[in-house]
């Protein structure tokens, strides 16, 4: 899942100023699970906006509208029509999801909401952790399904380097378990310890510049 | 002879090397990288020039290299991963070997979250491994990690750390064995306190055939007053000081003194254990006492190769 938290008030305030009347656009997709951009989540801004903004002689409107996901055209139908008399749009969704929105509505300012801050799982009720950074060459079935990449401060794939504290902790937070101690631990319960003895050699970073994917079934259908 | 260093003729002599290191200033203060240079000179084999150490800047590692070697010092060019990228590393070392730069040490980097910028970006495009093992083909193979031809391939004397006091205790050998399968003729460990455990270290380094196949240079850093003792003990990752030491350096009349005095007499056991090639005296702002500490541990006068 997609992990998103909503901007600070004030940065929010400072986005939409100005506007005298604003739609708030909910996704009912990643952030909606994560609890920062949902239905309810757009309800609770906006009556901050409100008591915000509209204050003393200064009108100010916003409503909320949330559609299933931003991220697919199919899911706008509706949305289609609402957002015309309004002068600008705030979202909810993670940044693919506002520019998506922004991309269908390019003559509406549109507002990222949120900072998306990584691909995660749930830890427990409200509680999110990093574990992917879509690097795009998985080697989780080398390292005992622990990224080194997103979970090492160093992305080392020789790990672990020399930070690693007595009780098997990263030297950048003592609250952080180093990566490279766990997937050793793993590995070493699994007997596996091969797959981390030989050097591994210098890897190709696919993920800088930006993606694209046709899966081989549609290949034919968007051929140019 | 790979890069003809002087620190690789020692070793390869078979001569008990002994490098220092030299911290640049926060700034292009010639001045202070040729003071540190004249304590050192005629002392030392060859002086590790730190890359940003703790992640705060500093003058560049082959600029102040470049001063050492007009001291006449040897420099040991530190390179960091944290924050070049492959292009920027190899061209770097090409600079660094065209102006007289031959011994490299390999390493990972501190995190940057350590120092005065702390929110830069990470560069880690490369491990501290896959450098040995870039600049090892730069050397051997006389190509650039793309497999392009170099014209004029700089051959470097290659170096890599290795920290016996870090969990898991059991991979350590293990990482050690990689970073020679990847390249590294000489190792610099980390501050050793710890005697016991290091011998341990050594010891499976010796069972498994390693210290036959690269240089090992013990650390050492002499601890100056019982606050420092109790701050890195606390503090440091992958910094093991026993209560022992710590308890003589507080307990000391003069500290620094009783700091010296360890180091002199860990350096005399270092010299008597198997597979142990040299010491790597990391004097952390205590330049001016290596020749005391060189003299009293019988460190000099050094070969000449």
């Amino acid at each position: 899942m997609i992990v998103a938290e909503r901007k600070p008030l004030d940065e929010i305030k400072e986005m939409v100023k100005g506007f005298k009347k604003v739609l708030n656009v909910g996704c009912g997709g990643c952030t909606s699970i994560c609890l920062s951009g949902g239905q309810k989540e757009v309800g609770l801004l906006n009556e901050e906006l409100k008591n915000a903004l509209a204050q003393g002689n200064a009108p100010f409107q916003i409503d909320g509208f949330t559609i299933e996901r931003q991220c697919n055209a199919d899911f706008y139908s509706d949305l289609d029509e609402i957002i015309k008399p309004y002068q600008a749009i705030l979202s909810m969704a993670c940044g693919a999801g506002v520019q998506f929105l922004a991309d269908r509505h390019p003559s509406k300012p549109v507002f990222p909401a949120l900072n998306t801050i990584f691909v995660g799982v749930d830890r427990d009720l409200g509680w999110f952790e990093e574990n992917c950074r879509s690097c795009r060459e998985c080697v989780l079935g080398e390292t005992a399904g622990i990224c080194p990449v997103t979970r090492c401060a160093k992305s080392l794939f020789n790990g672990p380097c020399g930070g690693t504290s007595r009780d098997g902790k990263c030297e950048v937070s003592k609250d952080t378990p180093c990566a490279w101690y766990e997937i050793y631990k793993r590995l070493h319960e699994q007997n596996r310890l091969d797959n981390i003895l030989k050097v591994k050699p210098a890897r190709e970073w696919r993920n800088q510049t930006r993606g694209t994917l046709i899966q081989e079934a549609f290949k034919s259908r968007y051929a140019k | 002879m790979k890069s003809g260093s002087r620190l690789e003729r020692t070793l390869e002599a078979g001569h008990f090397a002994f490098t220092g290191e030299l911290g640049p200033p926060q700034g292009a203060n010639v001045e202070a990288v040729r003071k540190k240079a004249s304590y050192l000179k005629g002392i030392v084999d060859a002086v590790n020039i730190t890359d940003n150490q703790t992640a705060v800047v500093r003058m560049s590692s082959w600029g102040a290299g470049l001063i050492a070697i007009q001291e006449g010092l040897e420099p040991n060019y530190q390179m960091v991963c944290r924050d070049r990228n492959r292009i920027a590393m190899q061209s770097d070392i090409l600079g660094a070997y065209a102006h007289g730069i031959r011994n490299m040490l390999c390493l990972s980097g501190d995190h940057q979250q350590f120092g005065n910028h702390p929110m830069t970006k990470g560069v880690f495009d490369i491990d501290s491994i896959q450098l040995i093992s870039m600049v090892k083909g730069m050397r051997d193979d006389k190509k650039f990690l793309n497999g392009d031809e170099i014209d004029g391939a700089p051959q470097m004397y290659i170096g890599a750390a290795e920290n016996p006091f870090a969990e898991p205790f059991e991979w350590r050998v293990h990482r050690l064995a990689k970073k020679i399968a990847a390249g590294a003729d000489f190792i610099q460990t980390q501050c050793i306190y710890d005697m016991k455990m290091f011998r341990d270290w050594i010891r499976q380094a010796n069972d498994m055939g390693l210290t036959e196949k690269v240089h090992i240079l013990a650390g050492i850093t002499p601890l100056k007053s019982g606050g420092m003792a109790r701050y890195m003990a606390k503090n440091v990752s992958g910094i093991i000081i026993p209560d022992e030491i710590i308890d003589r350096i507080v307990q000391a009349k003069k500290a620094a003194e009783e700091g010296i005095k360890i180091c002199v007499e860990q350096i005399e056991e270092l010299k008597e254990m198997k597979g142990v090639h040299g010491i790597h005296l990391m004097a952390i702002e205590w330049e001016h006492r290596v020749p005391e500490i060189a003299e009293r541990a019988k460190l000099i006068p050094r070969p000449q190769v």
